[in-house]
């Protein structure tokens, strides 16, 4: 059965235009990586062909990924923001990633966190129940982790902005592999929020193995183990001429280089015999906690001094072994997530050829230790594991850009963690399996079990347990308006749609009939449109002339663009028309050109629509002509055999 | 040979320009499949219109479907045979020989020993024996769909390989089981 069997094969030239001549080389379209970590963020852009990290604001590279927020309305990101964490701990955010896409309950660590979190009522929940996503009180109101999120990503819009000297293109926003569906769609609504427009939510080992990959042209099968400061990841990749195929992929979106400034916290409370910190003292000790983990990297022993707001002092020593001790069972989670992403690509650690490190909490020696142990190999450090996820996103940017200066590949990743839907007796029932190459699609059958059942509600979850209850709850949705019908003639057909961010969408029909049942899909932990539209007006109300200049600036590229392809097309394979069909492209190419000059960008939509479907045609038969070629050019001889 | 094109109707095989046969060349399937994806990928896309993106959504999401179909053995006969015609019943024909379901009943009863008795060592002994069986049945299935024609016995053997199918997925979750 085809997913996509109902869809109609409609298309239009700048689809197929050539790799690598969308463009011309001197329209150089801005586009940039963005690793938005949970310690550190980053922006990087590729300039004459090398990927670069761009400075922000206060010069650096690397921006702290701390958000503070002031009574008077103002907004302060980075450095300045995390100087101040200790003393104004409430209103001062880090480490907000943690927060995506999670509800309350998730956030296990609430009472050693110094923050007033407020639950939010899930919007798909019928009781009302405190299923949403967590949001944090602050002197300023109460502001959500996409909104947070999106301040670290207007500071990086704004330096890179400033650094390349024009407006943005698109942006590539790198998300650990093992986020969920929930987590994913938080990111990218706090990236909609700063103003970008988002090429591609790529996973962060993916976007490791691409600088890394091309970098040394690799070949052979790679693992990425990826420990940043909240969240791990493991990726095993193909990597064979040009294309970059991730076999499988597993994590822990709730372990990081956090949790082993928790358990140094921790062991500093027990130490002191303390207990019930305020805010400020909480920070101060975990801040003082991460000193010493970095300390330990280098030193066998560190100091840790401190004086508590109560006026206690404190002062222990902290050895490397002693450290290992307390974080032995952290470093031990990060291995049941490397044997099962083995398993599942059916692969034993023989079969892998090279280990990259990536984030920087792999220079800990306690967890270059025990990977080296697992693979049995030293792994890879030729490149520095704070940078190397915005410099591969970078270079994909500048691939989906239409920049392809650094040549043309393929990326073939998949879904992390299996989606299904829930089933009799709170059970759920997986419909598209992890490790799902995407883009992908399932389509599910459904009937009715009572006699004029017109409606039908839908719960979508995400994991790999057998209950509903230990899964993600994605979304709950109503099929409304199917025909009225006897109890099991109704055939609704519901389709899970994965597209190649990794982000799932639901569409139901009702087959017998063909009605396209009304359906709403409600987010458990996302942000609806309407709210989205909400903050944007919110940020941009000032804004609204700026936003039609860039409406007509984004047609008017998008029509050049348009253009040279069709012209591109017509030199190159114009004998695949005939000569009114040929006319009629002209006539339309020379309409579009007229409109240009037109400030009204509605009038250049218009014609970029006209030409678009003057070129229809075209553009299968030049499909055609590809495929046939793709089919044909390397085993014509094997295929006439058959 | 027939020009080939991309048309979203068309059966799996002569999207990847495979004859339709059981037996099929999986290097060649998969230097196709990767053509192909550098052809329709959404990422060649990225720059252009919305309605660009979701049809290039559309064909990558069926190129990874017949993929995936053509390179599973038992999902490539289902479907193959569902392209003769053939009804598989896979739904409401579990008539099985005796001795095939009595042995069904030994691995369910060794995996979930092996489960309980934490034994990766036994699981891994019975994946090996697993994947023999399958293997086997795989080549006859071959032989029927293929050289025989005969189609009735082919469905009885995808009847059965779907219980192996079953056995692997619960090796799989016996070995994550144990593993805390």
């Amino acid at each position: 059965m085809h997913p996509t069997d109902q869809t109609t094969a409609k298309m239009a030239l700048l689809q197929i235009s050539e790799p690598g001549l969308s463009t011309l080389p001197h329209q150089h379209r801005l586009a940039v990586g963005i690793d938005l970590g949970t310690t550190n963020s980053l922006v990087a852009t590729v300039r004459n062909g090398i990927s670069v990290v761009l400075d922000n604001e206060s010069g650096g590279g690397i921006l702290p990924s701390v958000v503070r927020y002031l009574a008077d309305g103002s907004i302060v990101v980075g450095e300045a923001a995390q100087a101040m964490q200790n003393e104004d701990a409430t209103n001062t955010i880090v480490s907000v990633k943690r927060f995506m896409g999670r509800g309350l309950k998730d956030v296990g660590e609430i009472s050693r966190l110094p923050y007033r979190f407020v639950g939010t009522p899930s919007p798909s929940a019928q009781e009302g129940s405190q299923g949403g996503m967590v949001q944090i009180r602050t002197v300023a109101g109460v502001k959500s982790p996409v909104e947070v999120s999106a301040e670290i990503l207007k500071v990086l819009r704004r330096s890179a902005e400033t650094a390349l000297g024009g407006e943005l293109v698109g942006a590539v926003i790198t998300v650990p592999a093992y986020f969920d569906d929930a987590q994913r769609q938080a990111t990218k609504d706090a990236a909609r929020l700063a103003g970008l427009n988002v090429l591609r939510l790529l996973n962060e080992p993916t976007a490791a193995a691409i600088a890394y990959g091309l970098d040394n042209a690799a070949e052979g099968i790679y693992a990425v183990y990826d420990l940043g400061g909240g969240t791990f990841d493991i990726s095993i990749l193909r990597l064979s001429r040009g294309v970059f195929e991730v076999m499988s992929t597993n994590g822990d979106s709730a372990l990081g280089g956090d949790d082993f400034d928790q358990r140094i916290h921790c062991w500093l409370l027990e130490k002191n015999h303390l207990s019930a910190l305020s805010p400020r003292d909480t920070r101060l000790l975990l801040t003082h906690a991460r000193a010493a983990k970095e300390q330990l990297t280098a030193h066998a022993e560190t100091h840790i001094t401190a004086i508590l707001s109560t006026g206690e002092a404190i002062d222990n020593v902290l050895t490397r072994g002693e450290f290992h001790a307390i974080s032995q069972n952290l470093v031990q989670r990060t291995l049941q997530p490397l044997r099962r992403a083995l398993r599942d690509a059916k692969l034993n650690v023989a079969g892998i050829k090279g280990v990259v490190l990536v984030g920087g909490a792999t220079r800990m020696p306690q967890i270059r230790h025990a990977v080296e142990e697992f693979f049995g190999q030293t792994p890879l450090t030729n490149l520095d594991p704070d940078k190397v996820v915005a410099l591969g996103a970078a270079i994909q940017a500048n691939l989906l850009a239409g920049n392809r200066s650094n040549g043309d590949w393929l990326l073939l990743d998949v879904i992390p963690l299996s989606l299904g839907i829930e089933t009799m007796g709170g059970l759920a029932e997986k419909i598209i399996p992890r490790n799902s190459t995407i883009p992908t699609a399932r389509a599910q059958e459904f009937t009715t079990f009572k006699d004029g059942q017109t409606a039908m509600s839908i719960h979508v979850v995400q994991g790999e347990r057998e209950l509903v209850s230990d899964c993600r709850s994605l979304a709950k949705f109503e099929l409304r308006g199917i025909p009225p019908m006897v109890a099991g003639a109704a055939r609704i057909r519901v389709t899970f749609q994965v597209d190649a961010d990794g982000l799932l969408n639901v569409s139901a029909r009702e087959m017998r009939s063909g009605i396209e049942a009304a359906i709403t899909v409600k987010p458990s932990y996302g942000l609806s449109d309407a709210e989205i539209t909400h903050m944007l007006q919110d940020s941009t109300q000032h804004a609204q002339d700026d936003m039609q200049a860039r409406a007509r600036r984004e047609q008017q590229a998008e029509a050049e663009q348009l253009l040279e392809a069709v012209q591109h097309a017509l030199e190159q394979d114009g004998d695949l028309l005939r000569e009114n069909e040929k006319n009629r492209i002209e006539e339309q190419m020379n309409i579009l050109r007229n409109t240009l000059q037109l400030a009204d960008h509605l009038a250049i939509k218009r014609a970029i629509t006209a030409l678009n479907d003057a070129t229809v045609g075209f553009a299968q038969a030049r499909m055609d002509k590809s495929v046939a070629h793709v089919l044909t050019g390397r085993n014509i001889a094997e295929l006439e055999v058959k | 040979m027939q020009p080939a094109s991309f048309d979203f109707q068309q059966n799996y095989f002569d999207l990847f320009g495979l004859a339709q046969f059981c037996q099929v060349d999986i290097t060649q399937l998969e230097q196709q499949y990767r053509a192909l994806q550098a052809l329709v990928h959404p990422d060649k896309s990225a720059h252009l219109p919305d309605a660009e993106q979701r049809l290039a959504m559309q064909r990558a999401t069926l190129v990874n479907e017949a993929y995936q179909t053509l390179r599973n053995p038992l999902r490539r006969a289902r479907y193959l045979l569902s392209l003769h015609g053939v009804d598989l019943q896979e739904e409401n024909n579990t008539v099985m020989p005796p001795d095939f379901l009595l042995a069904q009943m030994e691995w369910r009863e060794a995996i979930s020993e092996a489960q309980r008795t934490r034994d990766a060592t036994a699981l891994d002994e019975l994946e090996a024996r697993l994947q023999r069986e399958t293997r086997e049945l795989e080549n006859r299935l071959t032989v029927k769909i293929d050289t025989e024609k005969n189609y009735a016995a082919a469905a009885e053997l995808v009847r059965k390989l779907r219980f192996m199918e079953k056995l692997a997925e619960e090796i799989h979750a016996a070995y994550d089981a144990i593993d805390l």
